[in-house]
């Protein structure tokens, strides 16, 4: 009598939230290619990653920002891992098309292509890290500005589906080192991921 | 003699039809109740319950196997979306969230009844701090973007907690959205029937409800390389539709090819067609009442009784054998008919009272199986040689003749001759060292000689067992082996009782003795819960002081709130939570499978999940806690355990019945041969045939069961008679009626060897053990009974007269 992972019944209910928000107009300017395809090169090369990272919630709900930290890891091409720490712990797994949740000795999976609206919080991270800028443009209109050594990408889901969720996603970063990302949600809250090496042992 | 030839087959016809009338208007049983106890223990009850309709019973594993990752996937789940449409499954479960919508509905509107946190203090202001801190904490993982949108009405967040409440078990890991093997070659689905694990032609139509709807989903599917696509399916109801057929299937075809061999045999023997069809008479006699006598005295007779019992009496084609073997050789000797009755039937007599004394060690037996098996076979063999004595003399034809077999008789006592010219001590001493080694092999594998898992009786093959343990594996703790079992006059009752099990267990969760555990009331709790919850619940203006001492300093203000006290305010006035509330949710399958209904006897399950896959839950520590909660009416029930301790003691005591058999031989012997030296001449060659086969067995690395002890009872069964007739043969002084002798008793024999020879190439275990017990055991007690068969003092060579 094994019951259905119910904390699918989570993501489920997440997809259902959130009001329909037009998508942004697509006045972006061409783009600097050649610094981004550069800066995809770049990133590309870098096979694996582990960094720290520090995420604030700004949510309409709370007067002040909830604050939780882990550490991120990354394997090329497609394996990115977000364990959270602090104040509960908790790892998301992201291979493929697989997201395993596991907390508290438990672990529930779910498949990213049944749950488009989470991609969005995903895929940019992961595509960014990857240097995958098919990837990322399959799903987003890509923004570049600044420079490979101090860049920012602006990531704005195509699908207004997705926009139902996410409104954008902004990347900034410095040669292949990503140092903040920024989670803007349709709902007017939005999360700030700031990342940086782990400290030495 | 008028007199005879008319009213004893009339009378004989009488009965049979009486008999046919009770074997057609008995009640059959398929299930596998034969191999549970007729007389259970309040615990064995439980086990026999657990294991007829228990959750585990109704459980079938499916696995979907080649083809690629994406065809598995997509044919899963439109496999499993066709079987939920079917009644005839509670839940289907494969990974994916289907009844999601309908189960948070319910989940968040009760929600305050659910959660086991709501207590006063929760609803204090110190109670709301804590609640609505961790809730804001857990906003950061990966519930936050539901919470964020509850929070407002749910800030003490009883609603992830009544989610991590349910799934206390891991899952399997997913793949492309559905349960896949953690190497992900085989995409997993379990179904759960409606209908009761023992019903098994529910379970027959379950399976194929699954394989249609697999082949429909493949032709549906679109995907690339889903026509290569192999489903295979587990599981107890799997496994008892497949004995069946199995069993159906071995016992027909096995039938079959036996009866067309020994019916060539009597007839290349008798060259009659009438012999052959009186031959057989006593056989089907026996089988008749053989079955009548078992509906008469168990009321409903079992499959396997139906399946081996036939083997069982095959010794009573013997007795015709040997009937019309003797009766032809009196008649050319002028002798007429009746003195067949004086000169053999003693002799045939005195080997079915022997093999009635073996036979009736089954009769008491606790495993009502062997305890028909032996009704069967008393009543059967006592029946076929009745109609032997009484109804073959009367129907015999005037002219009856068969063809004079005296000439295989002589050309065997030719064999044997250099080794009867051998001294009787050199055969003494000969049958010493074989029965020695013999018992040294049986010593030296003492510790494995008996096979002591119930396992060993399936007849599922060692390779089905070995891929329901994979796919149990691959699933996670999905295996039930530990319940915990409450029983109770009402449904409610047994809540009650289970929610004290789970507060005795909590800590042995916490302390990692086990991961966790189910229960009915985590579904719906019982009442006097419920109400206690609901009366947790503050009034409105309490509840609003509370929240705003509770909020102060927070990041969230009491303002947000509002919805909150709302909600509360609504379920310090909803009804209390009923079975019809979790209609349409997938927490009704999850309920319906922890709560047994019998009668007028309730049992609530907690069936219990190991800390480790692969790992035994400590059902001491788990007895401990119970009693240290007073819950003395709490069983702890470890299905494989007491399984296993059953069967072991069925074979404990079938073994101990079995001696108890061969002592009653043994006083049977000893009165009707009155010499010692008699009786130890009959036993010898059993024995030692006994020994050769067990020992053989042992070597080629079987493991003794159940049914290989059944076949050791064969031997001596039919190996008496072989002995028997040696025996008397020894005080005839009539060398041509040796000849005569080795004849009837070869054709016999070749019978018997025919019959339970085919049974070893047979797929049902339980009938390949039946088979090479009896096949080798019944021709070694034939050659030892012929070679320790006293000198006869007459030679050999004596022409006929």
């Amino acid at each position: 009598m094994r019951r259905g992972a119910p904390r699918l019944i989570v993501l489920a209910w997440l997809c259902a939230a959130g009001a329909p928000v037009p998508a942004p107009a697509n006045t972006a300017p061409p783009a600097a290619a050649s610094d981004l395809d550069t800066l995809m090169g770049l990133l590309a090369m870098r096979r694996h990653g582990r960094v720290e990272f520090i995420e604030q919630q700004f949510l309409a709900i709370l007067d002040r920002p909830v604050e939780s930290s882990g550490e991120l890891r990354y394997d090329a091409p497609d394996r990115l891992e977000k364990r959270t720490l602090e104040p509960r712990r908790e790892t998301l797994l992201l291979a493929g098309s697989d997201l395993t949740v596991e907390r508290g000795g438990r672990r529930h999976g779910v498949d990213l292509r049944r749950y488009p609206e989470i991609q969005p919080f995903v895929e940019s991270i992961r595509a960014t890290l990857a240097g995958d800028l098919g990837a990322l443009e399959r799903i987003f209109h890509v923004e570049f500005s600044g420079s490979v050594t101090r860049w920012s990408l602006t990531l704005v889901p195509l699908d207004p589906q997705l926009t139902r969720t996410v409104k954008q996603v902004q990347i900034d970063g410095s040669g292949d080192q990503l140092l903040k990302v920024e989670i803007r949600e349709a709902d007017g809250d939005r999360s700030l991921m700031t990342l940086r090496a782990p400290a030495a042992p | 003699m008028n007199w005879r030839r008319t009213w004893i087959p009339a009378l004989w016809l009488c009965g049979v039809t009486l008999a046919s009338i009770f074997v057609a208007r008995a009640h059959y049983i398929t299930d596998l109740s034969a191999f549970l106890p007729a007389t259970p223990t309040p615990k064995q009850q439980l086990l026999v319950d657990q294991l007829r309709d228990g959750p585990a019973s109704r459980l079938i594993l499916v696995a979907i196997e080649q083809g690629d990752v994406g065809a598995r996937a997509r044919v899963s789940a439109l496999t499993a979306n066709r079987l939920r449409r079917e009644p005839a499954f509670s839940s289907v479960n494969n990974g994916e969230p289907v009844t999601a919508e309908r189960d948070r509905e319910f989940l968040f509107q009760h929600r305050y009844l659910l959660s086991d946190a709501v207590t006063p203090a929760r609803f204090s202001a110190a109670g709301l701090r804590a609640g609505i801190e961790d809730t804001i904490g857990e906003l950061t993982s990966s519930g936050g973007l539901l919470l964020k949108s509850i929070l407002p009405n749910d800030p003490t967040g009883e609603m992830l907690h009544i989610i991590d409440q349910l799934e206390r078990t891991p899952s399997p890991a997913t793949r492309d959205g559905v349960w896949v093997s953690p190497d992900g070659a085989r995409a997993l689905m379990v179904a759960q029937t409606a209908a009761r694990g023992s019903d098994t032609d529910a379970q027959q139509r379950a399976i194929g409800s699954i394989r249609a709807a697999f082949a429909a989903a493949v032709r549906e599917s679109s995907a690339r390389g889903a026509n290569n696509l192999q489903l295979k399916l587990s599981g107890p109801g799997v496994f008892a539709v497949g004995a069946r057929t199995k069993i159906e299937r071995a016992a027909v075809r096995l039938s079959i090819v036996s009866s067309v061999l020994v019916v060539t045999l009597l007839f290349a023997v008798y060259r009659s067609l009438p012999a052959l069809a009186l031959g057989l008479a006593p056989v089907a006699s026996g089988a008749v009442i053989g079955v009548a006598a078992v509906a008469l005295g168990f009321g409903a007779v079992h499959g396997i009784t139906l399946g081996f019992g036939i083997t069982l009496i095959g010794e009573s084609v013997d007795y015709s054998i040997y009937f019309f073997v003797s009766s032809h050789r009196l008649r050319q000797n002028g002798a007429p008919a009746s003195s067949w009755q004086r000169a053999w039937w003693p002799t045939i007599r005195l080997g079915m009272l022997t093999s009635v004394c073996g036979f009736a060690s089954l009769l008491p037996s606790g495993f009502p199986g062997l305890a028909q098996l032996g009704l069967y076979s008393i009543s059967g063999l006592i029946a076929a040689a009745l109609v032997t004595r009484f109804v073959l003399p009367a129907l015999l034809p005037g002219g009856f003749a068969i063809r004079d077999v005296t000439p295989l008789g002589t050309r065997v006592a030719g064999l044997l001759r250099p080794v009867r010219k051998l001294r009787g001590s050199v055969i003494a001493a000969a049958g010493v060292v074989l029965a020695g080694l013999a018992m040294a092999v049986l010593h030296w594998h003492q510790d494995t000689l008996w096979n002591r898992e119930l396992a060993a009786l399936s007849p599922v093959s060692a390779a089905d067992q070995e891929y329901d343990a994979k796919l149990r594996s691959d699933l996670g703790a999905a295996d039930v082996r530990d319940l915990v079992v409450v029983s109770g006059p009402t449904q409610d009752a047994v809540l009650r009782l289970a929610e004290r099990v789970a507060q005795a267990l909590a800590p042995l969760v916490d302390a990692k003795v086990i991961s966790g555990f189910d229960s009915p009331a985590n579904y719906l709790p019982s009442a006097a819960t419920q109400e206690s919850r609901r009366e947790s619940l503050p009034g409105p203006t309490h509840l609003r002081e509370s929240l705003r001492q509770a909020t102060v300093d927070s990041a969230v203000s009491s303002e947000r709130l509002q919805p909150f006290l709302m909600d509360v305010e609504a379920a310090r006035h909803a009804p209390l939570v009923a079975l019809r509330d979790l209609q349409g949710t997938s927490l009704l399958a999850g309920f319906d499978a922890l709560i047994l209904h019998q009668a007028i006897r309730w049992n609530a399950l907690l069936p219990l999940h190991a800390a480790g896959v692969g790992q035994a839950v400590n059902t001491a520590w788990v007895m401990a806690a119970l009693q240290h909660a007073r819950l003395t009416e709490a069983q702890v029930l470890d299905l494989k355990h007491e399984s296993d301790a059953l069967y072991a003691g069925y074979l404990a005591e079938a073994i101990h019945l079995s001696l108890a058999g061969v002592l009653a031989i043994l006083v049977l012997l000893s009165i009707a041969l009155r010499s010692v030296a008699r009786v130890a001449r009959v036993l010898a060659p059993l024995l030692l045939a006994v020994l050769t086969v067990s020992a053989g067995l042992t070597l080629i690395g079987v493991q003794l069961t159940l049914l290989h002890l059944v076949g050791m009872l064969l031997i001596v069964a039919v190996g008496s008679n072989y002995a028997l007739f040696f025996d008397r043969q020894a005080s005839l002084h009539d060398g041509g009626s040796e000849s005569l002798t080795l004849a009837a008793l070869i054709i016999a024999n070749a019978s018997t060897v025919i019959g339970f020879g085919l049974l070893s190439f047979s797929q049902v275990p339980v009938l390949v053990a039946l088979g090479t017990t009896v096949a080798p055991g019944a021709f070694l007690a034939l050659l030892f009974a012929a070679v320790l068969a006293p000198p006869n003092p007459s030679p050999l060579e004596v022409p006929r007269a």
